[in-house]
């Protein structure tokens, strides 16, 4: 028997600088639809901030649609991606399948595993990203990914490669502050707003440095958990965004738990935007046949927004709160 | 003898490039809270006397370090010593850490305990030092690995943990760790996570690396005592990796003294199905560390494969790619068969059962004795016992007919016996 003493040729990837070959690009690049143009300094540089913007100024709040890229198949999920965009949602959150999604509640879990089943990968979440650009050029579109895709790829191509495909910010929920500066750099120079997320665990001192590089708008998280539908949802929200506005102009808001117009409509009295995602993907598991879950999803989508229209007649703006 | 400067993580928790934090902002303000209280723990003389009473009196240390002198004698090469963890309180070394963390935890005020488990043994490390400080328990446990590992589930249950089946993914060690990570941050502000390993997010490597570290320091001192000088080599399995930091970090200020960490072969390297992360693995982000892991070309993280449950994981700790990096430590793998194989020639020439972990620590002694002189001195971190496994190895060696060794030196004499853990999977939920 021989002496085996295999050091490991294993190389290390530097964390940024990783050139792994893999199809990042879109297969189908679509014309116009390319990073976001420069604009004057203070302004948002992106769909997202402008849409936030232009809601702000109109005094109603975002609806901020999440749903699993590639749930429940790659074609029904950009079917359904088009049908929230046109029933109302005013920023699309579209989640890059994880085999290990750790802030994620079972309905979330559950979406994301049927999506990797049908063979979703995260250059398939960019294509999808690129045709839904391509039909809808001023929805304002937002990844919600966990690090290590990223990482594999490599932050400076990942950016790239989302930017070329109309991507305009990116969330990345195990990334905190602290191991964000090498993303941020990275979004930042291809013009992409790196949204943190807020708990309502930071304290103060932390919601401030956590805003501090924010870009498009601050993510809070309405409760001490993970991701899918709530009963009841707990107040820690509304201090919660009082404090974040304390150290920010951008747009709050909140997401986590958030299911039912009511709901919706209750944290759009303190919050620039309600983030609704597992009452979507929940949707998704149901087995409905396409088209019945595409009209399903869009009603759910116009019922959410027409609650937080009628809750911004009836309640002033945010900035009392 | 050189001496060297021990390793140290950086501010943010980094060894080298390897640890960092990469979790959920819900936790970010605990595990800021655990370094502080852990690092003025550290530093409070009556903490660490507390924590050596209980190490003494109730986990039983000093281990002994004995010379294997039946097994030395069979494979007729290097002398081989083994460091008795497997005689620990619960069987494992596992209590050191669960031991430490839980005094920790009662420091801090929680009043509930969680962790993961894969063999079983870090459960029932945790259940047991729970019982004994009266916190509440809740163990995650992969429905698969309950199936391998059914007699530590019961031990669980009667130390008054609850036991919660995960039935995600292959159901074993990695979602155990996802579903307790989500358990601890929906109750983050009661509840302590116990990570039974020098993983996750800083300062989890760094504290379990340290409370394990007795292992290592005690060895050192025994090693002086019976040969008067330092071992040539020190072999421990490596699954998340923390009987292997444990012994090594001790031994890593002296350069003469060859660490070398074994991982699970599975069913061989060419296969894919091994839990190999510093071997065939690729640095990531995987339960909150940048550390080596097994992953597609697209980033998602694979399942592991090993004969046993507590090495059955994609990635490893941030520290060990560090010893790796740094040239302080080696790393080697087994196969399932191999640690078969060793299982039983420990059984036959020294009677003493090794749990299925450390039975690749074994094998890979058992294949580098021979190839030394009989001067010279492996030391071998015997981290379990292996009751917990006998129904799982006779199923194998069962299931194998004659041929559990391949390449091992134990030959193979399987006995055809009926599997006893047919028909009971579940059995006791």
């Amino acid at each position: 028997m021989t002496h085996p003493m295999p050091t490991n040729p294993v190389p290390t990837n530097p964390m940024s600088t990783n050139p792994v070959p893999t199809n990042a690009v879109p297969a189908n690049p679509v014309p116009g639809s390319g990073p976001n143009p420069p604009v004057p300094a203070g302004a948002p540089r992106t769909r997202i901030g402008r849409r936030l913007a232009e809601l702000r100024a109109r005094g109603e709040k975002a609806l901020i649609v999440y749903l699993v890229a590639g749930d429940p198949d790659p074609e029904t999920s950009l079917a359904l991606l088009r049908a929230v965009a046109g029933a109302g949602a005013d920023v699309i959150e579209l989640g890059v399948p994880f085999s290990d999604p750790l802030a994620d509640g079972p309905v979330i879990q559950a979406g994301t595993a049927r999506a990797l089943r049908a063979g979703m990968t995260p250059a398939g979440v960019l294509d999808l990203a690129a045709r839904l650009r391509a039909g809808s050029p001023e929805v304002p579109l937002a990844l919600m990914t966990y690090v290590n895709p990223v990482l594999r790829m490599g932050y400076r191509r990942f950016c790239a490669a989302a930017a070329a495909a109309g991507v305009d910010g990116l969330i990345v929920p195990d990334l905190p502050h602290e191991e964000a500066g090498e993303l941020r750099e990275a979004a930042r120079a291809e013009g992409l707003d790196l949204i943190p997320l807020v708990a309502p665990t930071t304290p103060p001192e932390r919601v401030a440095a956590v805003v501090r590089e924010a870009g498009g708008f601050v993510y809070c998280v309405s409760l001490t958990g993970v991701t899918g539908p709530r009963e009841t949802l707990p107040e820690g929200f509304i201090p919660l965004v009082a404090e974040v506005r304390r150290h920010t102009e951008l747009p709050v808001a909140v997401g986590f738990g958030i299911a039912t117009p009511a709901q919706a409509a209750r944290v759009a009295r303190v919050a620039d935007g309600v983030i609704v995602g597992s009452a979507l993907v929940r949707l998704c598991g149901e087995g409905l046949p396409p088209e019945r879950l595409v009209e399903e999803a869009a009603a759910l989508v116009r019922g959410l927004k027409a609650a937080l229209k009628a809750n911004a007649q009836g309640q002033p703006p945010a900035e009392s709160a | 003898m050189t001496v060297r400067a021990l390793s140290q993580p950086d501010a943010r928790g980094r060894f080298g490039p390897y640890g960092g934090r990469f979790v959920p902002e819900t936790l970010m303000p605990a595990l800021v809270e655990l370094e502080a209280a852990y690092r003025e723990a550290q530093a409070d003389p009556a903490f660490q006397e507390e924590f050596r009473y209980y190490l003494r009196h109730y986990v039983g240390r000093p281990t002994p370090l004995y010379y294997a002198e039946g097994l030395t004698r069979r494979l007729g090469g290097a002398k081989i010593y083994l460091k008795r963890e497997d005689l620990c309180h619960t069987g494992a070394h596992k209590i050191n850490n669960a031991l430490g963390q839980v005094l920790l935890a009662r420091r801090m005020g929680k009043t509930r305990v969680i962790a993961e488990t894969g063999a079983g043994q870090h459960g029932v490390a945790t259940a047991t030092v729970a019982a004994r400080f009266g916190l509440e328990c809740q163990i995650f446990m992969g429905a698969e690995d309950m199936r391998r590992q059914e007699p530590n589930v019961f031990r669980m249950r009667l130390l008054g943990a609850e036991v919660v089946p995960v039935e995600t993914g292959a159901r074993t060690l990695k979602e155990a760790v996802s579903a307790a990570i989500r358990e601890w941050v929906t109750h983050v502000e009661t509840t302590h996570y116990v990570i039974g390993s020098v993983v996750g997010p800083h300062p989890y490597p760094v504290m379990v690396r340290d409370f394990q570290s007795v292992i290592g320091r005690e060895a050192i001192e025994q090693i002086q005592a019976a040969e008067g000088r330092l071992p040539d080599y020190v072999v421990a399995c490596v699954g998340g990796g923390s009987n292997a930091m444990g012994i090594f970090h001790p031994f890593s200020a002296y350069s003469e003294v060859k660490l070398v960490g074994v991982e699970a072969g599975g069913l061989g390297l060419e296969t894919g199905r091994h839990g190999a992360a510093l071997t065939a693995g690729v640095p990531g982000v995987l339960h909150g560390c940048y550390a080596p892991v097994l992953q597609d070309e697209h980033g998602q993280i694979r399942e592991a494969h090993s004969i046993s449950a507590g090495l059955d994981y994609p990635g490893v700790g941030p520290e060990h790619a560090y010893f790796r990096d740094a040239g302080l430590a080696e790393y080697a793998t087994v196969t399932d068969a191999e640690a078969l194989a060793a299982f039983r020639l420990l059984a036959e020439t020294e009677g003493i059962l090794p749990a299925l972990e450390s039975a690749h620590a074994i094998a890979y002694a058992a294949r580098l004795a021979p190839t030394l002189p009989r001067d010279a001195v492996i030391l071998v971190n015997l981290s379990g016992r292996g009751d917990k496994d006998i129904f799982h190895v006779m199923a194998h060696l069962a299931g194998a007919g004659a041929g559990a060794g391949s390449g091992g030196p134990a030959g193979g004499r399987g006995e055809r016996a009926g599997s006893p853990v047919d028909g009971k999977e579940g059995g006791a939920k």
